[in-house]
């Protein structure tokens, strides 16, 4: 359970750091709190050649808000969402989420940026930012670009972040007062990844009524308008979300996704 | 090798580090602090928490090189603290440790819980030790360990 060999640089502005990247010929790899990045390297199902250290970043690690929206640096850690040091603009959604994220120890490590880029199915933030239509702002040496979080994860462990890019930062709308959500997920051992996820964000002043089902084969599958889940759960439409994400009906699978859903939408407050 | 300079249990620390050396190793085999645990050496089992800029961590999956000028401290740097003092008295007395392996990380954790959670439930000290395992205790005596060390610092605290 040792790491293969690798250098490690941590550059003190973005700009280095993205030459760093720049110059790795595609065995670079970005690291930030490191928490699954550091299993799989001593597991070595990673063997980078430079890790480029990026909690020294000023742009991953500000916070701030304005009228609408609150922006969250990449190196943002869960336990700084869950103690409320940052602004939230989820009504506790996401302070709920981050407190129940694996344990302390790591959530004192671990970042949201991180955590979006490894694009865990079973990760919480993954799941959380594409239902809150999260703005992902990605730097690059072709500049800055704005993502929607919903088309920036492609799959299980895959997104559209290239090889000399970072993830510097997330854009959260804010919700307005009226606004209702739910997040349940479904978990062998507290802590450990989830094996079903579901969450909802019911706020009629904003025109959202979005769902989400998470911990899927792939990406997260994203209802648009949920409002047929929102109540009374429309069992066919619960059924034809649930076999979207890639489930086979009467699957294990299948039914703790289903259940999930079914648990969210009840604790809808 | 990369030069690093951190503070450890409080002294000054300046070493030669392969990146890929995890801090735990760092703190075993270089710094010979042999009380930090190694498990797992995936993040899973909590025998080798430390505390990291006053925060408990996992330091199997942190590298040595990237705590350049951190703050850490081993179970050994507790000696002195007194709640570390009130959690050894109360492990001793609730049976909450057999073979010890878990032992120096459970009470990172613990001393955690007790700072940040005054009003800690069983449920709530179940929660928050759910990321370290112990295989001979079952855990119950772990909890009342940590609930008595909790129950003690309120009496001390409507004294004063």
């Amino acid at each position: 359970m040792k790491a293969a060999r690798f250098d490690y640089e941590k550059p003190r502005a973005l700009a280095d750091a993205l030459k760093l990247l720049a110059g790795g010929g595609g065995m670079a790899k970005v690291i930030a709190g490191g928490q699954s990045f550091g299993p799989m390297l001593n597991l070595r199902l990673a063997q980078p050649e430079l890790l480029v250290d990026v909690r020294g970043l000023a742009e991953l690690i500000a916070a701030g808000e304005d009228k609408d929206s609150v922006t969250l640096g990449a190196c943002t850690t869960h336990a700084a969402i869950e103690d409320g040091r940052v602004p939230d603009a989820t009504a506790g959604m996401m302070r709920f989420v981050a407190h129940d994220i694996a344990y302390r120890a790591v959530r004192n490590r671990g970042t949201i940026g991180g955590s979006l880029a490894h694009a865990d199915p079973a990760g919480d933030w993954v799941s959380v930012l594409m239902l809150l239509d999260a703005v992902v702002i990605i730097n690059g040496p072709r500049g800055e670009r704005r993502v929607p979080a919903s088309q920036f994860v492609t799959g299980a462990l895959a997104t559209v972040l290239a090889e000399d890019e970072i993830l510097t930062s997330v854009r959260i709308a804010k919700f307005s007062p009226t606004a209702r959500w739910s997040y349940y997920k479904f978990c062998r051992k507290t802590g450990e990844f989830a094996e079903a996820i579901a969450g909802f964000v019911v706020d009629p002043a904003r025109g959202v009524c979005r769902a989400v089902i998470g911990a899927a084969e792939g990406a997260p599958v994203v209802i648009a308008d949920a409002s047929p889940l929102v109540g009374n759960l429309d069992q066919a439409i619960a059924s034809k979300a649930t076999s979207s994400a890639g489930f086979q009906p009467g699957s294990y699978e299948f039914q703790v996704h289903m259940a999930a859903l079914k648990r969210a939408s009840e604790r809808l407050q | 090798m990369k030069p690093i300079k951190l503070s450890v249990n409080g002294k000054t620390v300046q070493a030669m580090v392969e990146p890929r050396t995890h801090l735990a190793d760092f703190l075993r085999e270089t710094e010979r602090l042999t009380g930090t645990h190694v498990g797992c050496e995936h993040g899973v089992c909590g025998a080798c928490t430390i505390e990291i800029d006053g925060a408990p961590a996992r330091s199997c999956i942190a590298f040595a090189v990237a705590c350049e000028g951190a703050s850490l401290r081993t179970i050994e740097g507790f000696d002195d603290d007194a709640v570390m003092a009130r959690l050894r008295a109360a492990f001793t007395a609730e049976h909450a440790l057999q073979c010890g392996y878990c032992t120096p990380g459970m009470l990172i954790t613990a001393r955690d819980i007790v700072m940040r959670l005054p009003e800690a439930d069983e449920a709530r000290i179940r929660h928050e030790l759910s990321g370290n395992l112990c295989r001979c205790t079952g855990y119950v005596g772990i909890v009342r360990a940590i609930k008595r060390v909790l129950a003690e610092q309120k009496i001390t605290e409507s004294k004063t």
